[in-house]
């Protein structure tokens, strides 16, 4: 990328000039004639270099600004991880706001027919100092990320210069910035633009202004762009944020004068990834060379130990003597062949994995929490895999799921019974699953077949699970799968970062992440079904036992005691469907989500596995959540559900992880004002009743 | 039981019965359970020496409190209900009908008593088993799908039938054909010819070969239902006429002579008072097309499932005489069968005129 010598395009002079390096004469001067010829001069004279700025002018769409649509999406894409990315290093949690607003000369114009629009995102991040600001937002490739490999949101540091070069090609409008970096020092503003031959940043204004926040950035863009909602828009991408973001506080101000809120569901920082240096496995040679240019140690062995991660100055020395050369060579004087050895050897020796606290995943614990805020389910789970490195560069995968309906929504008042007559069914559902992909907690929206995470939801056997799959298609069912790479450098396919490339590494990981979900989903599937044929089977009885009454009724002539058979008949099928044994299968009496770590299991009586979780979650979001009082549906035996749900001895199936539902509540990090003693109640209380329930609806979905 | 006007007649008391058992069992905690035989080739038996198929004593049980039975319970007791109403009211109707009658949507459900006819037709069999009584006893009758031309009269609701001044068309029969309903008042015929199609039955009437032969023509258009069979067994109980059986040279023709002769496996109850084990097989025989020079053309191929059948029926024990066996064999091996219309290949009338003639003179026919 940049620099790139291009030849002039296109022959335009006229002139014929005597060539200064004269060919060997042309054997047809008459087709020379023809063709104009120019001189190796002349090429020289209009060779030049061309600024990053000029060629991302003309190559838009290679940073994701090819449509008006996605251009919108993608400045407010850069803005926010460029907020949450600097709030996160700082560590502080972010509240971001993100405002569009419809630009007009004059006529009020409907949002959705709008072409111009005002994009400002506010953070309370630790702010930046004066002296950086201009270049920050208007210069392309400036940036402190791409140069250390260390997990983060962006990259490469050019989204959101170029997300301002955008703004100034198509609306001629400065970038205005306001930061302040903390409650003492002065908010400072800023008018910039970026020179685009010079790739340069042009101050227009910058001022010390009163601003009411103590610290943090704001941006505001001028951009054209077309505001749509539905697949791919900014609405989605800012409620997937906050499913992979449960830590951020998002406000939403859409151009429709609307006010979203997704607050704060996990009240802790993800941890801090470390910067790491380069794994050996991870270089190609030119960048090999490259190093080998720059470092800053004399010799060779302290170059390989001292720029490369998991090299010992004993690994060092090993590695010389079998590329068969000296350790005490000077490492800028390596070239040429002896350096390709030298990377050849690097590639064919033995070195651990890079270290892997370089990433940071989301944890399961939050996915959950994002994906119980944001969707509405019946079950969620959630899987973390172990770090795993394709070409030197750690990565991690996680991957969520959220199924079903709401049991308030399954028992939506079906429709008036309408007598089937012969040859009519039940409708089947056909929906089909969702798939939501994350990189480094970006949401990624365009190019969905083409990404790695989509190949290996679709080659996963969902059959397995118990769900319905055509072959190629996407798993059946109301389901939003959850995947999710964390990579100090993610391999996109593309500069517009859309779409993760397929390596095996990576394809293997998701592939395994999406099982162990699948294979939870299928024990609760099974379970559900479970209790559903045992309640369809009291219902047959139940029903049967009516018409079983009437027509016994009518063959002895009218003359029966019906309620005395019924009664009696009801008797019998009790006892033959197994009383509480049925009602433990239909989950009445809520024995926990045995064997289904990480889950979230959403019955009508209340929340099951990692209720502090969910608990936590409802409070946030200003529900009422009633916590170990006594339950409400007047259960004759409530004395006996703490006992069943709690003791992992009695249960047999949660045996080979003793403790971990309790072990796991531990970790849970609550928000100040409360107290560790209110979530191991609420891992122990009997379900939060119905009012819980009958509230989730209100929310957003 | 309370007062009644009426009488309650046998039938109905058995119906009923199916109540006392719901009842009971309830009194007693018991799971409610009906015993039905099971009518399948399992639980048949060939009685040699009647010559006869029997049914036998296995029997499944149906309970109520079993996921799998309990919708067929409750059905069998929808249907139980609707017999015993017809028997009150006095009245004779369809298959179809009562599955019309019993079929309604289940109180707070989506759920149908019957979703189509073929989960109500098993139901009046299994009854007509368990209970012992034949369908025409429960009131329900087929359609009308059999013609009879010939010297017989009989008395059919306080009227005179008289086959042999019907015209061609002949007197259809009923389905219910007991002597209640429909009376044999004079025979004079020497035998009954049961044909398997009507076009052959048409042919035969058409050239009035009853008068000349002094013959009962039979036809049931197909697989005879049971007013013919029943029909052609009082003539011949009652009146002591031998029955000559003419079916296509298929399989499927050899199966409905013994159907006639020994009876079904699926109504094998019935066999006592529907088969025939006298009936003769006149035709088509596989020899026929070459001693009555029946060009191959005429023939057809026998596809693979005409072949598997004729296996499954060499393997009947009611099959396993010789001339059987080769009659079968001889089939398989000349890979055709040939229809009772390819006599018409030779001659219109060639049927009437030349092949039941010499098959009645020659006396050739199998048992």
């Amino acid at each position: 990328m940049g620099k790139k010598k291009d030849s002039a395009s296109g022959p335009d002079s006229k002139s014929s000039v005597p060539r200064a390096n004269p060919e060997p004469a042309p054997k047809k001067p008459a087709a020379a004639k023809a063709a104009e010829r120019v001189t190796a001069v002349e090429m020289g004279a209009r060779q030049r270099e061309i600024s990053v700025s000029e060629f991302f002018t003309k190559n838009r769409h290679l940073l994701g600004f090819d449509n008006p649509r996605k251009a919108l999406l993608t400045c407010v894409k850069e803005a926010v991880d460029n907020a949450l990315d600097a709030c996160e290093e700082a560590g502080i949690l972010p509240d971001v706001t993100v405002k569009l607003e419809v630009m007009s000369n004059g006529e009020p114009v409907a949002p959705s027919q709008a072409n111009r629009f005002r994009i400002t995102v506010t953070d309370n991040g630790p702010g930046i100092v004066r002296q950086q600001i201009p270049r920050i937002f208007a210069k392309l490739l400036y940036g402190s990320k791409f140069h250390r490999l260390r997990m983060s949101r962006g990259q490469q540091g050019i989204g959101i210069s170029a997300a301002g070069m955008y703004g100034q090609l198509t609306t001629g409008k400065p970038v205005k910035i306001i930061s302040r970096i903390g409650p003492k020092a002065a908010a400072h503003f800023f008018e910039v633009q970026i020179d685009t031959k010079k790739n340069e940043p042009l101050v227009h204004e910058n001022k010390q202004i009163d601003w009411e926040q103590p610290r943090g950035t704001q941006v505001t863009l001028e951009v054209e762009g077309k505001y749509q909602k539905g697949r791919a828009s900014v609405d989605e991408w800012l409620e997937q944020t906050s499913i992979a973001n449960p830590h951020v506080k998002l406000i939403y101000r859409t151009p429709e004068g609307e006010t979203k809120e997704y607050p704060r569901t996990y009240h802790e920082l993800p941890p801090q990834p470390r910067e790491i240096k380069p794994h050996p496995y991870g270089i190609e040679f030119g960048m090999l060379l490259k190093m080998l240019q720059d470092t800053k140690s004399h010799t060779l062995s302290g170059f390989l130990a001292g720029d490369f991660c998991r090299v010992s100055p004993q690994l060092a020395d090993e590695i010389c003597k079998a590329a068969k050369v000296s350790p005490e060579d000077k490492p800028r004087e390596l070239k040429g062949p002896v350096a390709e050895t030298l990377y050849r050897t690097l590639q064919e020796t033995k070195i651990m994995a890079p270290p892997t606290n370089c990433i940071s995943p989301i944890g399961e614990k939050a996915i959950l929490a994002g994906l119980y805020k944001q969707i509405k389910g019946e079950f969620y789970t959630a899987v973390s895999r172990p770090p795993s490195v394709y070409r030197g560069n750690p990565f991690i995968i996680e991957a969520g799921l959220a199924y079903g309906n709401r049991p308030q929504d399954q028992n939506r008042p079906q429709q008036p019974a309408m007598p089937k007559a012969e040859g009519e069914h039940e409708e089947e559902d056909s929906e089909l699953a969702r798939v939501i992909r994350y990189a480094n907690r970006v949401p990624l929206l365009y190019q969905q077949s083409a990404c790695s995470t989509f190949k290996a939801v679709l080659s996963t056997g969902w059959k397995n699970y118990g769900l319905t799959q055509s072959r190629g298609a996407l798993p059946g069912g109301p389901m939003v799968i959850f995947v999710h790479m964390a990579s100090v450098w993610v391999p996109f396919t593309s500069e517009s970062k859309e779409a993760i490339a397929d390596y095996d590494e990576i394809q293997k990981e998701i592939t395994l992440a999406l099982r162990e979900c699948g294979r939870r989903l299928g024990l609760f599937v099974r379970r559900r079904e479970r209790a559903a044929s045992e309640f369809r089977r009291r219902n047959i009885f139940e029903l049967y036992i009516e018409e079983v009454v009437e027509a016994c009724n009518r063959l002895k002539g009218g003359t029966l005691p019906k309620q005395k058979l019924k009664e009696q008949l009801q008797k019998i099928a009790t006892s033959r469907t197994g009383g509480m044994k049925t009602d433990e299968a239909l989950g009445k009496t809520g024995a926990g989500p045995e064997g289904l770590p990480h889950s979230i299991i959403v019955t009508a009586d209340g929340v099951e596995g990692e209720t502090a979780l969910a608990t936590q979650v409802e409070s946030d979001q200003g529900l009422v959540v009633p916590t170990a009082e006594p339950n409400l549906r007047g259960d004759p035996t409530p004395a006996d559900e703490p006992a069943l749900k709690e003791d992992p001895t009695k249960s047999s199936r949660t045996t080979h992880r003793p403790n971990m539902r309790t072990a796991q509540s531990g970790q849970v990090t609550l928000s100040p004002g409360e107290s560790k003693a209110k979530n191991r109640s609420g891992g122990k209380s009997p379900k939060p009743a119905k009012t819980v329930a009958s509230k989730k609806h209100n929310r957003t979905s | 039981m309370t007062t009644k006007t009426k009488k309650t007649t046998p039938v109905e008391k058995k119906l009923i019965g199916l109540a006392d058992i719901v009842i009971q069992s309830a009194e007693r905690s018991k799971d409610p359970t009906f015993q039905i035989p099971i009518r399948a080739l399992s639980n048949v038996a060939f009685n040699e020496r009647k010559g006869l198929i029997e049914m036998g004593g296995k029997k499944q049980e149906r309970s109520f409190f079993n996921v799998g039975m309990a919708k067929k319970f409750m059905q069998t007791v929808l249907v139980a209900d609707a017999l015993s109403e017809l028997q009150r009211a006095d009245l004779t109707t369809s298959l179809r009908e009562i599955y019309y009658r019993t079929k309604h949507t289940i109180k707070n459900s989506h759920e149908n008593t019957f979703d189509t006819q073929d989960e109500s037709d098993p139901v009046i069999e299994d009854l007509e088993v368990s209970l012992a009584t034949l369908r025409e006893e429960l009131h329900v009758r087929a359609e009308n799908s059999g013609s009879i031309v010939g010297p017989v009269v009989f008395g059919d609701d306080g009227d005179r039938v008289d086959c042999s001044k019907l015209g061609k068309g002949g007197y259809s029969v009923p389905s219910i054909v007991e002597p209640e309903y429909l009376e044999i008042r004079r025979c004079t015929a020497d035998f009954v010819l049961l044909v398997e199609k009507g076009t052959q039955w048409n042919r035969l009437s058409e050239d009035k070969f009853w008068r000349r032969y002094n013959c009962v023509l039979l036809t049931g258009n197909g697989q005879p239902p049971r007013g013919v069979r029943r029909l052609a067994r009082r003539l011949h109980e009652e009146h002591r006429l031998p029955v000559y059986v003419l079916v296509d040279n298929d399989p499927w023709g050899y199966y409905i002579y013994s159907v006639i002769k020994q009876g079904s496996i699926n109504l094998a109850f019935e066999s006592q008072r529907m088969a025939i084990p006298k009936a003769k097989f006149m035709g088509l025989s596989s020899a026929d097309p070459e001693r009555y020079e029946l060009p191959r053309n005429v023939g057809i191929k026998l596809n693979e499932k005409d072949i598997a059948r004729a296996k499954e029926l060499m393997n009947y024990q009611w099959f396993k005489k010789p001339a059987w066996q080769a009659e079968i064999k001889r089939m398989l091996t000349s890979g055709l069968k040939y229809e009772l219309d390819a006599l018409a290949n030779k001659d219109f009338q060639y049927l009437t005129k030349k092949y039941l003639p010499r098959k009645l003179k020659e006396k050739d026919w199998l048992d």
